[in-house]
């Protein structure tokens, strides 16, 4: 079957101009691939360049040589607005923080994804409510901005737009991660979900538990660091 | 798909200083781009030359009109680009005073946009006025009050609908959310970002504020000494910057 996501021979380094210009290369020959319904977990020690792959593949960080392909557009190369394009229908993602324009309550924050995908305000404020009741966050703070709410439940919110809109790729770091049983539960269950209609995802789970559940393969990324040059 | 404005080789010297030099860039329908950097970067010397305030001395500004498609702003004629300017375009000051007329009412200010491009029923301009003044949360009861009446918030709000009244397609904004309060600041952001996506509007926004351009820009420019130094989707032009320069800017911001 054809990759929904894949990464090939992706190699990266930072350079850092305010301090003597030091070239760290952090990556070189990443390689992997996801097919539709599959749950590929990055694996690795902490620095190993989990969340550095996966900022690439979401355009947040620039690549230095090889491609990211996504549903047919490269990451690696597109121009701003085709990213912008790809993370509106295809690319979703689920960051470990919550960032959002302050005073805009949850319902619209969740139900925005569906909007920027060309749904109506009822289809996304209605996929928001259901989530939101799922993910129990209590109805009360719907019309509140979750920017005062705790770190669990902010998380929450979070996972709730991330699974808002269908996307057919996923992006998921450390979604389990701050979250008690029932919700952890619940997330597994999204997780079970997304796979089951088809979608790709990536994820970055240090809940071993929660790893052996929902994915099918693991991808050690400690395999992609570079040798360093002395 | 042609893009809403087309920039090429914006140049504007004042004497020997560079005002802004080679700036180049395409922004598509619905696109909001940020233009950050120190000041004396050459941010609001670049806008003013895109919003014909100012007369470069090189380049092109080509923006897709809705009559004839793609035209150079720069050689227009004057009186096809003041109408420009108070249909298809707007541009919202830094300090509102420079956008309002401080002696005429809220709803004046609002109204006189409109009577600008024709209207003529004081009923219906009226009925339009305090329609806008509700969008942007002025309560309909301040409509004839004059802007030197309004706090600062109010009156950065009171110079956006009367911008945004004539319904543009290509916003020019100034550092707007500049010298507010954030209490205040976060209220208009919020406001910006939704009169964005219901009426499709494109936006150049000037601003040295970081936060305020992760919420509202999809692209971002990063000038300096006059150039555009780096390019690129906002986040990761934030998260990943190449440029010594934006290195700089980035890691100077203080966390809360």
């Amino acid at each position: 079957m054809d990759a929904m996501i894949r990464v090939a021979d992706v190699s990266k380094s930072f350079v850092l101009h305010n301090q003597g210009g030091a070239v760290i290369p952090v990556m070189d020959g990443a390689s992997l691939s996801v097919a539709p319904g599959e749950c590929v977990a990055l694996t690795g020690n902490s620095g190993a360049g989990k969340s550095t792959l996966m900022r690439m593949i979401y355009g947040n960080y620039l690549v230095n040589g090889g491609s990211i392909v996504v549903g047919g557009t490269d990451v690696a190369r597109a121009a701003p607005r085709e990213v912008l394009a790809l993370r509106r229908e295809v690319l979703g993602h689920v960051s470990q923080f919550l960032r959002v324009v302050p005073r805009v309550p949850t319902l619209e924050v969740v139900a925005e994804p569906v909007l920027a995908a060309g749904g109506t305000r009822e289809a996304g404020l209605a996929r928001a409510r259901a989530l939101l009741a799922r993910l129990n966050i209590p109805e009360a703070l719907w019309s509140l901005s979750p920017t005062t709410f705790s770190g669990g439940e902010q998380q929450r919110v979070n996972i709730a737009r991330g699974f808002a809109h269908d996307f057919p790729a996923l992006l998921l770091d450390e979604p389990t991660a701050s979250l008690d049983a029932a919700n952890r539960e619940v997330v597994l269950a999204l997780i079970g979900e997304a796979k089951a209609r088809g979608a790709a995802i990536v994820g970055i789970f240090h809940d071993v538990g929660a790893r052996e559940r929902v994915c099918d393969r693991e991808v050690d990324v400690s395999a992609f660091v570079p040798e360093r040059a002395a | 798909m042609t893009p809403l404005l087309s920039v090429r080789n914006l140049t504007k010297t004042y004497g020997a200083r560079l005002g802004c030099g080679g700036v180049g860039f395409d922004l598509h329908p619905g696109e909001v781009m940020g233009i950050v950097g120190e000041s004396g970067s050459g941010k609001s010397t670049l806008l003013s030359c895109l919003a014909g305030h100012l007369v470069p001395d090189a380049g092109e500004v080509i923006f897709d009109t809705r009559a004839e498609g793609p035209r150079d702003v720069l050689s227009m004629s004057e009186p096809e680009r003041r109408m420009l300017g108070r249909t298809d375009w707007a541009f919202v000051h830094q300090n509102p005073r420079d956008g309002l007329r401080m002696g005429v009412s809220a709803g004046g200010n609002v109204g006189e946009r409109l009577m600008a491009v024709g209207a003529r029923h004081y009923g219906q301009i009226r009925e339009q006025a305090v329609d806008w003044l509700g969008r942007v949360e002025i309560a309909a009861d301040r409509v004839d009050d004059r802007p030197r009446a309004f706090s600062g918030g109010m009156q950065q709000r009171l110079q956006i609908a009367r911008n945004l009244v004539t319904g543009p397609r290509l916003v020019f904004m100034d550092e707007p959310t500049g010298g507010l309060d954030v209490s205040v600041q976060a209220r208009l952001l919020d406001l910006l970002r939704g009169l964005v996506r219901e009426m499709g509007l494109s936006a150049v926004i000037v601003t040295h504020d970081l936060a305020v351009v992760r919420l509202l820009a999809d692209r971002l420019m990063v000038m300096k000494s006059g150039r555009v130094v780096e390019t690129g989707l906002t986040d990761q032009v934030l998260d990943d910057p190449q440029h010594g320069y934006t290195q700089l800017l980035v890691s100077s911001v203080l966390q809360v």
